[in-house]
């Protein structure tokens, strides 16, 4: 780890503190050698209107994914992205981003399967920044490119494919969609028509835990006591479980896949980004509608 | 008044000629060039309609008067990108006759060259404005 970590009061109480900053920590590291600010947001141009003073752009649509292929980049294109993005292999990076932080969950989830090992989030993102009135800027970042090596992607670690999710039904799986979209009444989430699927409903056994449960209204996460009171109290869910977290995306459970596997300490966690835009639309994939997450024989 | 076929062309060529990055430099500045509300909208939020295809809470309300269309357009400044698409919307449609806001091409979206620089997702936002637009101008002619 190459900058200290925030020794926040709220954070050392979850089970990895170090994957969080708070908005006074990061202001007071500003500049600080071996840190990188990258925001990664919901609106392409939101960081060209201003970002935190230094704070370099990566996008999950246009940087992260492949252009043709629905899938991520390959080793030698992250390591192109960190090296022109200012990020070595041993860099601490702060991410944050406007939605409630989705897109910057997401992004450390890509940083994570290339094995990126300082990565964290910045809490509350880029809203709590803004609504706090600290410095922001126009200024293009200039960008010193580094070295960064070629990792080969780890699919194994902290993601899940479709095989997977179907061997899976019966074990501890996370819907984090809303209500309307687990019990079947719509295709997609509101406002989001364009990523829908052909059927409505969601994978059998998936207990409903629409990802905001674990966010405060200033976009903070939870404290863990009371994230533990409902992914561990009310949904029974236990540390050593074997979880799966899915959402249309796969952004808003990156959101979720980061409280349960950094926050909660859950020992083996995977986000399934081909969620419901890829199960809805599997030809003969078992759907469970209603408000019950339901059951599937096989 | 420029066709709408034409202001389209010239405005895909302008994007078109750009890389990446000025695309989106491009879009910024037309966002910034989106009118505010009038004060009989901006007071009667009511009176709007919200384009549930964006992201972004995007609201639009449609006149026609002697003919001529008058589109008007908000969204919140934290949402940029959808500002863009519906200032391009606006400088494109506004103030022409009621029949060649109708006949606008369906394929507005996919002819400003912005996949590479925005995302095919999100490009989606600016399909449900037109589409809208359309609908609310059929409704009122």
């Amino acid at each position: 780890m190459t900058v200290p970590k925030d020794s926040n009061e709220k954070f050392s109480a979850y089970a990895h503190p170090e994957v969080l900053v708070s908005t006074e920590w990061l202001e007071a590291n500003l500049g600080t050698p071996g840190l990188v600010i990258v925001e990664s947001d919901e609106d392409v141009l939101l960081y060209d209107v201003s970002h935190i003073p230094g704070a370099v752009k990566i996008d999950w649509h246009t940087d992260l994914n492949q252009g043709v292929v629905r899938d991520y980049i390959q080793g030698p294109e992250f390591a192109e992205l960190a090296s022109r993005s200012g990020i070595k292999r041993e860099s601490t990076v702060v991410i944050y981003g406007d939605a409630s932080n989705w897109w910057a969950s997401y992004a450390l989830w890509v940083f994570k399967l290339f094995g990126h090992t300082d990565v964290r989030l910045l809490d509350g993102g880029r809203e709590k920044w803004i609504a706090e009135g600290r410095p922001v800027t126009k200024d293009e970042t200039v960008v010193e490119a580094t070295e960064y090596p070629i990792i080969e992607r780890d699919d194994v670690t902290d993601r899940a494919f479709r095989d997977q999710v179907q061997a899976h039904i019966g074990k501890p799986m996370v819907d984090v969609r809303s209500p309307q979209e687990y019990n079947g009444e719509r295709t997609h989430m509101p406002n989001y028509p364009q990523e829908s699927a052909l059927r409505a409903g969601h994978i059998p056994g998936a207990q409903s835990v629409p990802w905001a449960r674990a966010a405060n209204e200033d976009k903070t996460f939870k404290s863990r006591e009371e994230l533990e009171a409902i992914y561990l109290g009310e949904k029974g869910l236990k540390v050593d479980d074997d979880v799966i977290a899915y959402c249309r995306i796969g952004e808003r459970s990156s959101h979720t896949w980061f409280v349960l596997k950094y926050l909660l300490g859950f020992g083996k966690v995977r986000n399934y980004d081909g969620s419901w835009t890829e199960w809805g639309s599997l030809v003969g994939a078992p759907i469970v509608l209603g408000d019950e997450p339901g059951v599937f024989s096989k | 008044m420029t066709s709408i076929e034409q202001s389209l062309n010239d405005l895909g060529s302008e994007f078109a000629e750009l890389g990446v990055k000025d695309r989106l430099t491009l879009l910024l500045e037309i966002a910034g060039e989106l009118p505010e509300l009038p004060a009989r909208y901006a007071d009667h939020p009511d009176l709007l309609e919200r384009v549930e295809e964006c992201q972004s809470p995007v609201f639009l309300f449609v006149e026609v008067e002697n003919d001529r269309v008058g589109i008007f357009l908000t969204a919140p400044e934290e949402a940029p990108t959808t500002r863009g698409f519906a200032s391009i919307l606006h400088q494109l449609l506004n103030g022409h006759t009621v029949a060649e806001v109708l006949a606008a091409p369906e394929d507005i979206p996919d002819r400003l060259h912005l996949k590479d620089a925005v995302s095919l997702l999100r490009i989606n936002g600016l399909r449900g404005m037109l589409n809208r637009i359309k609908r609310q101008v059929a409704e009122k002619a």
